[in-house]
């Protein structure tokens, strides 16, 4: 009797609790900054596709869209705090300062930048993925299907995100296959279809027979499927837009981690951190792969996603030699996260030099 | 019945009114346009065009993205006027901040008050610069200066690509595509404290003037107008038309440099690849918007300005496509040169008799 007492009492406790935070969790306000049109198939798509898993979580939420680097970011992050929204979701990384100066300005209003690495005030997070460990999948894939072991790449700009998802294929293929050559064209852009596609037919003009890239058009995948070659979505799921072409794409998946900050706000838990998640998060997500790649090569895909997700394998493990064969990372050992953060040269493997 | 009359002479009014119709013409197909696409018209447009400026915070920053437009466009009016089709006042505007950057990186954690005009003056040599390519090219090889000047514009971005990229990157932010911050001395004074209004606004305003002064008192002014009426008839007057047309492109060049440097040591602080969100282009609407005159201008930019501003706000509360911004500001220059046709034709109203 006593006990049956405490338990509802507690129940009802708890029932209450989660009515209160139901109520304000009502109140949250979540306003999202991105740097294209939602419609690009890329990389703000798949924020707004995590925008709306925060309003299917029972938030209300806000975006502006096009927002360019230019002086017009501050205003527009500006207006978002003074207009009652209680975290802001910074997309891009050229939003680094104005996110920072603004977040100065509000100390009340929590501000999430992606891929920067300024925390300047205590109301300031970052948050990336780990895509280079769905580049190693890529890689993986790649090294076993190509013919010509020649891999074309297309790169946005030589910074460490992409030099990293560039060595992390590299290294990956040529597990599978060491014979491998990654061949890279700068496109020195992050959306632009007609560079891209320039950029494509030039890789497969120079004898590569799988396209992979590191930008956000879907013309990529297109000219792969003209010419019959293979290729890997980027950021989204592209299968439907080269069915024969595309193999698998390495998907970017913000949805749990918004609803998780959003929700962190309602509660009053946020506090300021660096988030960098992977594969074993659900950040990074492998599309289905096309039922052109062989049973034994699925496989191995499956063994190594299931070994990245638990840690049991990490992208970047040694040896690993640059271009010029000097050891980068010993046998045995594993690069670490500050290694990765300011990673600038390729491995061995990879063709060319980094743009300067 | 009507009957549509040719003018015997473009009418005066009607040149100033023209602009106000436009204006009011985009006012009421941009509200059919929200109602077609499901918002209420009138809220729209109190979003667009009233609440971004309904407080001093809105005003400054109205006055903040006005700023550069209505420096580019005095510029453009020069070469307009003057019958030069400078259509590249974004590459003038991008090489102008490289080189007015690059000034300022020179003296990164430097003090000194002689910093910033030297900083300034770079960037209107760098404009300078930048336009007498089409201009020589034109006066000495007679290239077409729209060509050229447009397609310079791409040429700039890519420079200043390879610097953000490359050597002027900032060594410690992970070769990220940015410079360093400049040094506050290297930076545009603040007007206000807690508002991005800064001290670019006087160049713009000096720009209005010196405009005004060339234009309509000193003989160059004149030259302008006539080679702008008739190239024919400046060459029989004499005129040295091909000393005019260097010089005016190195004006708009100095003006869309002058514009690319308030960006840079204004708001932004560093160099990084998007410094103008395509002001130069944007300015072109302006200078027409504003019938080349010095005070149209300024009503022009700001009109164009709240265009960028109220689509920030109409997609934050009416969750309008921000696009619609260049919606408006594409109206207006299609309206405008619509209405155009007033000018050289008149509506005659006859009456039934036989």
């Amino acid at each position: 009797m006593h006990k049956l007492f405490i338990r509802s009492f507690v129940s009802s406790l708890v029932f209450l609790f989660t009515l209160t935070v139901a109520a304000v969790a009502k109140d949250v306000k979540a306003a999202f900054v991105y740097i294209g049109p939602t419609g690009d198939h890329g990389w703000t798509y798949q924020h707004d596709v995590g925008r709306k898993a925060v309003e299917a979580a029972g938030f209300k939420t806000t975006y502006v869209e096009g927002v360019p680097e230019s002086a017009d970011a501050e205003r527009v992050l500006r207006q978002l705090a003074n207009s009652g929204h209680d975290v802001i979701f910074t997309t891009s990384f050229g939003y680094m300062n104005p996110t920072n100066k603004v977040a100065k300005e509000f100390p009340n209003v929590k501000f999430e930048h992606a891929t920067g690495y300024k925390r300047e005030h205590p109301n300031v997070a970052t948050y990336a993925a780990r895509f280079y460990e769905g580049r190693a999948i890529l890689g993986t894939i790649a090294g076993s299907m190509t013919k010509s072991n020649v891999i074309g790449y297309v790169a946005s700009f030589p910074i460490p995100e992409v030099i990293r998802g560039i060595n992390s294929f590299t290294l990956a293929a040529q597990k599978v296959n060491p014979n491998i050559k990654t061949k890279i064209v700068w496109a020195f852009t992050w959306y632009d279809p007609g560079k891209e596609a320039e950029a494509a037919k030039a890789l497969i003009d120079q004898g590569a027979d799988i396209i992979a890239q590191h930008t956000d058009s879907t013309a990529i995948v297109q000219i792969a499927e003209k010419a019959g070659v293979y290729a890997f979505g980027q950021a989204s799921d592209m299968d439907k837009f080269a069915p024969k072409a595309v193999l698998t794409s390495v998907e970017n998946n913000w949805g749990p981690y918004y609803v998780e900050r959003v929700k962190a706000v309602a509660n009053g838990t946020w506090s300021q951190k660096d988030t960098w998640h992977g594969i074993g998060d659900g950040m990074v997500v492998i599309s289905d792969l096309d039922p052109s790649i062989p049973s034994n090569v699925r496989s191995k895909v499956k063994k190594l996603q299931a070994d990245l997700a638990s840690g049991k394998v990490h992208a970047f493990t040694g040896p690993i030699y640059d271009q010029k064969g000097n050891l980068m990372v010993a046998e045995g050992k594993t690069a670490d996260d500050g290694m990765l953060a300011g990673m600038m040269t390729y491995v061995k493997g990879v063709e060319g030099d980094i743009p300067k | 019945m009507i009957k549509i009359v040719k003018r015997d002479q473009p009418s005066k009014a009607i040149f100033f009114l023209t602009p106000v119709l436009a204006i009011f013409l985009t006012l009421v197909a941009g509200g059919l346009i929200f109602y077609i696409l499901g918002f209420k018209p009138f809220e729209a447009l109190k979003f667009f065009f009233i609440v971004p400026v309904a407080d001093m915070y809105g005003f400054s920053e109205l006055l903040l993205k006005a700023t550069p437009l209505c420096l580019i466009a005095i510029g453009l009016s020069f070469c307009f006027k003057s019958n030069n089709w400078n259509i590249g006042a974004e590459g003038q505007l991008t090489f102008g901040a490289i080189v007015s950057g690059g000034v300022a990186l020179l003296f990164y954690e430097q003090e000194g008050f002689y910093i910033l005009p030297i900083v300034i003056l770079a960037g209107a040599i760098g404009g300078m610069l930048y336009a007498s390519i089409p201009a020589i090219l034109k006066t000495y090889f007679n290239t077409n200066e729209i060509l050229v000047s447009l397609m310079l514009v791409y040429v700039s971005k890519l420079i200043l690509d390879y610097l953000v990229v490359g050597p002027w990157s900032n060594p410690e932010g992970f070769n990220f595509p940015e410079t360093r911050q400049f040094s506050d001395s290297a930076r545009l004074p603040l007007l206000f404290e807690g508002l991005r209004i800064h001290a670019g606004i006087f160049l713009a305003l000096v720009a209005v003037v010196m405009s005004w002064f060339v234009f309509y008192k000193t003989y160059l002014g004149f030259q302008m107008k006539v080679s702008g009426f008739s190239l024919k008839t400046a060459k029989y007057a004499g005129y040295k038309g091909k000393k005019m047309i260097i010089l005016v492109f190195l004006i708009s060049g100095a003006c869309a440099g002058l514009a690319g440097v308030g960006e840079i040591t204004g708001p932004i602080g560093q160099l990084h690849r998007e410094v103008s969100p395509d002001y130069g282009f944007t300015a072109i609407i302006v200078a027409f918007l504003g019938r080349l005159h010095p005070v149209g201008i300024i009503f022009a930019s700001l009109v164009v300005a709240i265009t960028y501003l109220g689509a920030e706000t109409a997609q934050i509360f009416m969750q309008i496509p921000k696009y619609t911004g260049q919606v408006f500001q594409g109206m207006i220059l299609f309206f405008l040169l619509a209405s155009d046709y007033l000018l050289f034709f008149k509506f005659k109203f006859i009456g039934s008799k036989k």
